[in-house]
């Protein structure tokens, strides 16, 4: 059974808490330190970002991760690197890498030295399901279970070609926009039913998480889990306690035991 | 999609998954307008009546060789960015749009969509490089006289490439109600089809006149790539003629350094600003920095088709320095009394050595665009 699966079960219909970080950012020491924070606060599942420098689908907050680790000379191998050594000491929480596929496809063997490193899950954020079928070809080889974008204006036949794809889970985006920009709280039922009917993969909300009214909502709307990513990282670069905000969030979900 | 969107293996539609809807909308409404009389007549208008096509073509008359420049310098707004801006505009209205958003290196494109934006009623946003907003003050006015907007962009290296991220960032949101007027051959489909079909009549145009003063089809036709827009635009007519084509990319101040923008002569394949093409880049896919002495020719992707056209070998691609397009364009301004775009001199330049080798070549240049935007840069650097 996969780690994504195996956490749903565990959490026995409970939200799952996902929490976002750039790996890298501000540099690997502080990186390393974050993603222990995060599982320390609660997070079920973490997702990871591998910094690319033209990241269209980001606000300025991840945008500017990304560049500050980029700027500390952080490299794809440190990435996995970083990866490697999470799972080590976490054995069971899930790992989902988000980048561009302009990372993926400059690196020969990017699915395979990503599921060496014990990653779980990839989701390519300019990688839409029209473009998607070779990437997810290459996934499905090298054991990476691909996760898809579904949005509100998503059409019903590209929906059931998500629903096929995915295999983790669903990302669900209710409103028009890039990460960090919205105003939390409004999440569309009505996706979720209609990926339910396609058969997707758990739906998980991905956008507009920062209070833990935002996460009630996302999962009165019938989501499965919330990933939380602006709002951690943008604490995080602050100097913020990222252990006590992930822990408040992670309160809203209904279930409080999550795997150390 | 109702077309692949591929030439080749290069093109595609590499965009996060909510813009999608977006550019389907986009692409159906192309596909429509090319099949509807009444849109074909409403464009071919503007562009006679409006911004003065057919532009002429003119045979050098002092320069060396046999030189035929087409003269999209005379087009209103300056170059031939207009041609396009008034087609995308066109379609920008048939969906319902009330707003246009773009992005611009030197402010050539922003102006261009300033210009449709004031004609045909539609707020206007430009996104611009702080960088470049700083250079290019003449033209940032040239914007507001006309009513856009100007947001300087200050991600990233603050160029051209963070100004398309920017604008894609607001499509994301909006595109409801705006349509994003991509200025170049690049990006995602159905936007290099589209582009190189609206730029097509400079091609169509250039051929017919040739024939018309030469009694036969030139050689070699001749433009600079930065994006693509107006080479693929000059080259469309020509591709199943036996006329050799060349686009002229900036080799900026030397293609063995780093400081150039020769993204065909230089990068490697890759994914940017949707779609898969040639892109300069380090051997992680991080994006590079670009230069050019021209602002317009300064961008590490590609269009797709030129890629292509590379790889099958129909065109070839080859790079002239900014010494090199500086040099051709004093040339021009001495000897013809025409001051070019710094973008247009590097074709030019590349026409001069042709006609030294081959003196009785007709040979077609590309004139994209008039210079005045760089006589500023033009007296200092010759200084």
């Amino acid at each position: 059974m996969s780690r994504y699966s195996a956490m749903f079960d565990r959490l026995d219909g409970a939200g799952a808490f996902g929490a976002f970080l750039m790996l890298g950012d501000a540099d690997l020491q502080t990186s390393a330190r974050l993603l222990d924070s995060v599982v320390e606060g609660g997070a079920d599942m973490i997702e990871v970002g591998i910094p690319f420098s033209d990241p269209v689908a980001d606000g300025p907050v991840i945008q500017a991760a990304a560049q500050r680790a980029l700027a500390a000379g952080v490299r794809v191998g440190d990435c996995f690197d970083l990866i490697a050594a999470f799972r080590g000491r976490h054995p069971d929480v899930p790992v989902g890498i988000l980048t561009y596929a302009n990372i993926v496809v400059a690196r020969t063997g990017f699915m395979r030295d990503a599921a060496e490193a014990g990653a779980d899950s990839l989701l390519i954020a300019d990688v839409p399901a029209l473009e998607a079928d070779p990437f997810v070809r290459d996934m499905e080889q090298a054991g990476i279970e691909p996760v898809l974008i579904a949005a509100a204006n998503t059409p019903e036949p590209t929906l059931r070609h998500i629903a096929t794809l995915s295999k983790a889970y669903t990302y669900c985006v209710s409103r028009a926009g890039i990460t960090g920009t919205h105003a939390g709280g409004q999440f569309d039922a009505a996706l979720v039913d209609r990926l339910r009917a396609a058969g997707a993969p758990p739906p998980v909300f991905g956008f507009g998480i920062s209070a833990p009214e935002h996460v009630r909502a996302a999962l009165s709307a019938g989501a499965r889990g919330v990933i939380c990513g602006s709002a951690i990282v943008d604490l995080a670069q602050r100097g913020g306690d990222v252990a006590r905000f992930v822990r408040s969030l992670k309160a809203a979900t209904g279930n409080e035991s999550a795997p150390q | 999609m109702r077309l692949n969107g591929r030439f080749g293996r290069f093109g595609g539609c590499y965009v996060p998954e909510i813009l999608v809807p977006a550019l389907e909308q986009l692409e159906a409404a192309f596909l429509d307008a090319q099949q509807d009389p009444a849109f074909a007549a409403e464009l071919n208008g503007l562009l006679a009546d409006y911004a003065g096509r057919p532009t002429p073509l003119t045979r050098c008359r002092n320069l060396p060789g046999n030189i035929y420049l087409k003269r999209e310098d005379l087009l209103h707004g300056g170059a031939h960015k207009t041609n396009q801006v008034l087609g995308q505009g066109l379609l920008a209205k048939r969906m319902g749009k009330a707003r246009l958003i773009a992005e611009t290196g030197a402010g050539q494109h922003g102006v261009a969509t300033a210009i449709v934006g004031a004609l045909l009623g539609f707020e206007t946003v430009v996104y611009m490089g702080a960088e470049d907003v700083a250079r290019q003050q003449l033209n940032v006015f040239r914007m507001q006289l006309m009513g856009a907007t100007v947001v300087p962009v200050e991600s990233g290296g603050r160029t051209l490439k963070d100004a398309i991220n920017e604008a894609l960032r607001d499509w994301s949101a909006s595109f409801e109600t705006t349509h994003y007027l991509l200025g170049t051959a690049a990006g995602p489909h159905p936007f290099p089809t589209m582009v190189r079909e609206f730029q097509r009549v400079i091609g169509r145009e250039a051929r017919a006149q040739i024939v018309e003063q030469l009694g036969r089809l030139p050689d070699v036709a001749i433009a600079c790539v930065g994006g693509g827009s107006n080479a693929i635009g000059l080259f469309a007519d020509f591709i199943p003629d036996p006329v050799r084509l060349i686009g002229v990319e900036p080799a900026g101040k030397g293609l063995s350094g780093a400081e150039h923008g020769a993204t065909l002569l230089r990068g490697t394949r890759g994914i940017l600003h949707g779609a898969e093409t040639y892109v300069l880049q380090d051997d992680e896919g991080q994006i590079a920095d670009t230069w050019s002495v021209s602002a317009g020719l300064d961008y590490p992707a590609v269009g797709p088709e030129h890629a292509h056209l590379k790889e099958s070998g129909r065109a070839e691609y080859v790079g002239c320095t900014d010494a090199e397009a500086l040099a051709a364009f004093k040339a021009l301004a001495e000897s013809e009394g025409i001051l070019c775009a710094f973008e247009s001199a590097h074709a030019l330049a590349h026409a001069l050595k042709l006609a030294e080798a081959e003196p009785d070549s007709a040979i077609l240049v590309g004139l994209s665009g008039r210079g005045d935007k760089d006589v500023d840069q033009a007296r200092r650097l010759l200084a």
